[in-house]
């Protein structure tokens, strides 16, 4: 957390140093996140391919954090790192003994879903650079949990309820699943 | 910091999610790699929310958060229940509905 | 608070880097102070790691009526040392049968978060003013860093330390370490959400996630275990204990079930690394604590000389009471079973801690709204009884139908 003050400390500048900074950071982040991303769809087993989720949502944290959106990035780590991927784990262990074991991929099917991906890619990128040229980033100051808060409670209330009943209604329906009876 | 790094970024992750729910048959990794969707489309909503100065972008990637959590919650219970009465969590195993 | 004055000069940028070190241009003597500050953190931590141990042994071989250790220094102060050199000398195994990536990363993963908790506790500053000391002329905070997000840093750092023990069972490659981590992450886990609401109520009472606010809103006397109505303090001790996995919620590694729990597998300087991760997190638990309900480093400062000592001195005596609580509780209480574990943590301690949470919650709304306080603390009270009442009526129908089916079923008389 001490670099990273730093860092905030430095982007006040606004000079080109802090660009520079935020970049590097970007960068190297952005590379062990598509390199963890790849590795967990290809690694044989289930618990590396969990380890290799959690690098890739520790780096969508740490981008969050690059964006200024505090409160998410530590939401983040908290929901995603601390429960969602330790459920996984769990499930790992309930439904495969002690050890993860392999999962063999068929060839042709490899080749067809590698090609769907690259389809899907191409499409996005060709859209998103067309349309977003050279636009920044143009962040003032990061937001703050109040303004997350405030936004949440009033412009956002009914979502905010509905996703509520969702979980409610998510809880009961994974424990009625789950039920050995 | 340009807005079209994230977005590129976000667009990588997203087509890995879409490879690994194609190509794997184990329901554990299925479900991992829609959690990579789902944080490919956070990346976006956080991008998109600093590049506007609004903070909706962050609202919205917190309920994303709480659906995906959901989402994992009945998922999980669905392949528990797959594994106790088929032995298996492999997805491709899964046709007795097939016409 | 001038600290504010100045804060509002700086505009909304300054919020993230509330530090007054950090607040003009950052030049060489700066960074010097901010590594100083994370060297001595480092240290302070891990003389502290080693005299914890030794305090434990002591403390325990006194109320056992035994000596303890007593060879290796005075006292046997140094027995830590000696057992590190011990243990750093020995033969480092690695199981045929473990994932031995995993089985390396592991104890890492549970060592870094202990590490990481403390960067965001203020050990010292004169908080009658605006809670800095001045060093080489700069103004600063005592702590290495005072995030906006604070304590939900410390949540998810604890949520991460899970890793460590789940991946150390894991990739053992044997039984009795897997059965303990499974434990053991399920206890974690299970506590975790009671530590989480506990510490809310401290959210409502102090209006800020940030420690250094927390406890500059805990002057003169205002401790949040008293604002928060003692309830929150309690909940937040019992599920930290657990969440420590120390005693009386050891099963992790309950000797007797399952020989050494989650390091079984582990030698040399790796188990080494567990048992400081361990320690460690005692002191950092306590170190919360204090910080978060007790008023961290506040407290009158006695002399004008030297003055930035007293509330360092504070804040130690506050950490040493907890320390002492700690191994106090395993000299004396027998361990839990699991079921009884989970009933607590999901029976008692969750409901207790969210119905507190409302309550206080009601009560800063009727305070805003200009409502009489009374009547809504009777009426909180009336809901939370009535829907202990319903919870418990609950969990005893579901009870007496199970034990109804094992006797339909396996004609066991219940």
């Amino acid at each position: 957390m001490t670099a990273l003050a730093a860092l905030e400390g430095m982007d006040r500048l606004t000079s080109g140093e802090a660009l520079v900074a935020q970049n590097v950071a970007f960068a190297i982040m952005a590379i062990t996140m598509v390199v963890a991303a790849l590795r967990m769809v290809t690694t044989r087993n289930v618990v590396h391919a969990a380890l290799y989720l959690v690098v890739v949502l520790a780096g969508v944290a740490g981008q969050f954090l690059l964006l200024g959106a505090e409160f998410v990035g530590v939401t983040q780590v908290m929901v995603y790192i601390g429960a969602i991927v330790v459920l996984f784990l769990f499930g790992i262990m309930l439904t495969k003994g002690s050890f993860g074991e392999d999962d063999g991929v068929s060839s042709e099917k490899r080749l067809m879903a590698g090609l769907v991906g690259l389809l899907v890619f191409g499409v996005m990128a060709a859209a998103l650079v067309d349309s977003f040229e050279d636009a920044e980033v143009a962040r003032e100051a990061p937001s703050t949990t109040a303004e997350v808060s405030d936004s949440i409670f009033s412009t956002y209330i009914v979502p905010f309820e509905a996703v509520s009943v969702l979980l409610l209604a998510a809880l009961i329906g994974a424990i009625v699943v789950a039920r050995k009876d | 910091m340009l807005l079209n790094q994230f977005l590129l970024l976000s667009a990588v992750l997203f087509s890995i999610g879409v490879y690994g729910v194609l190509a794997r048959r184990n329901g554990v990794l299925v479900l991992m790699s829609i959690e990579l969707i789902l944080n490919a489309v956070n990346i976006n909503l956080v991008a998109f929310g600093a590049f506007r100065a609004t903070v909706g972008g962050e609202v919205f990637a917190l309920f994303i958060i709480a659906v995906a959590a959901a989402e994992v919650g009945v998922g999980l219970a669905m392949v528990l229940l797959m594994y106790r009465n088929r032995r298996s969590i492999d997805l491709t195993a899964i046709d007795q509905l097939r016409g | 608070m001038s600290a504010v004055t100045t804060l509002a000069g700086m505009g909304d940028r300054a919020v993230l880097a509330a530090d007054p070190l950090l607040r003009g241009d950052i030049d060489l003597g700066i960074v010097g102070i901010v590594v100083l500050k994370v060297v001595v953190a480092f240290a302070l931590l891990l003389v502290s790691v080693m005299l914890m141990i030794w305090f434990e042994r002591k403390l325990v071989a006194d109320m056992h009526n035994r000596i303890g250790p007593a060879v290796a220094g005075p006292f046997g102060i140094l027995q830590t040392l000696a057992d590190g050199i011990k243990l750093f000398f020995k033969e480092d195994l690695i199981p045929d049968r473990s994932d031995r990536a995993v089985f390396k990363l592991a104890p890492y993963l549970s060592l870094v978060p202990a590490f990481l908790v403390f960067a965001i506790v203020p050990i010292g500053g004169d908080f009658s003013g605006d809670g800095t000391v001045t060093w080489f002329g700069e103004r600063t905070y005592l702590q290495v860093a005072d995030p906006p997000v604070g304590v939900l840093f410390f949540l998810a750092l604890s949520s991460i330390a899970v890793y460590g023990v789940m991946l150390a069972g894991w990739s053992s490659g044997s039984k009795y370490p897997l059965l303990g981590s499974v434990r053991a992450s399920a206890q974690m886990i299970s506590y975790e959400a009671a530590l989480g609401l506990a510490i809310a109520t401290v959210f409502l009472t102090s209006g800020s996630l940030s420690t250094h606010d927390i406890v500059a809103t805990q002057v003169e006397g205002n401790w949040n275990v008293l604002a928060t109505g003692v309830v929150p303090f309690l909940v937040f001790l019992v599920a930290g204990t657990a969440e420590l996995n120390r005693p009386p919620f050891d099963l992790v590694e309950a000797e007797q079930e399952l020989v050494g729990g989650f390091h079984t597998e582990y030698s040399s300087l790796r188990f080494a690394l567990f048992f400081l991760a361990e320690f460690m997190n005692v002191i950092t638990m306590s170190a919360i604590a204090v910080t978060l309900f007790l008023g961290g480093p506040s407290g009158p400062i006695l002399t004008d000389t030297l003055g930035w000592v007293w509330p360092i001195l504070w804040f130690s005596v506050k950490v040493f009471a907890f320390l002492f609580g700690f191994v106090w509780l395993r000299a004396t209480l027998p361990r839990f079973r699991y079921d009884q574990l989970m009933d607590l943590g999901w029976k008692v301690l969750i409901p207790l801690s969210l119905g507190w949470f409302l309550l206080i919650a009601a009560m800063r709304v009727a305070d805003a709204e200009g409502w009489p306080v009374a009547p809504v603390v009777v009426v909180g009270l009336a809901g939370m009884t009535l829907g202990a009442v319903l919870l418990s009526g609950a969990v005893a129908k579901a009870r007496a139908e199970r034990l109804a089916d094992l006797d339909a079923t396996e004609g066991v008389d219940a």
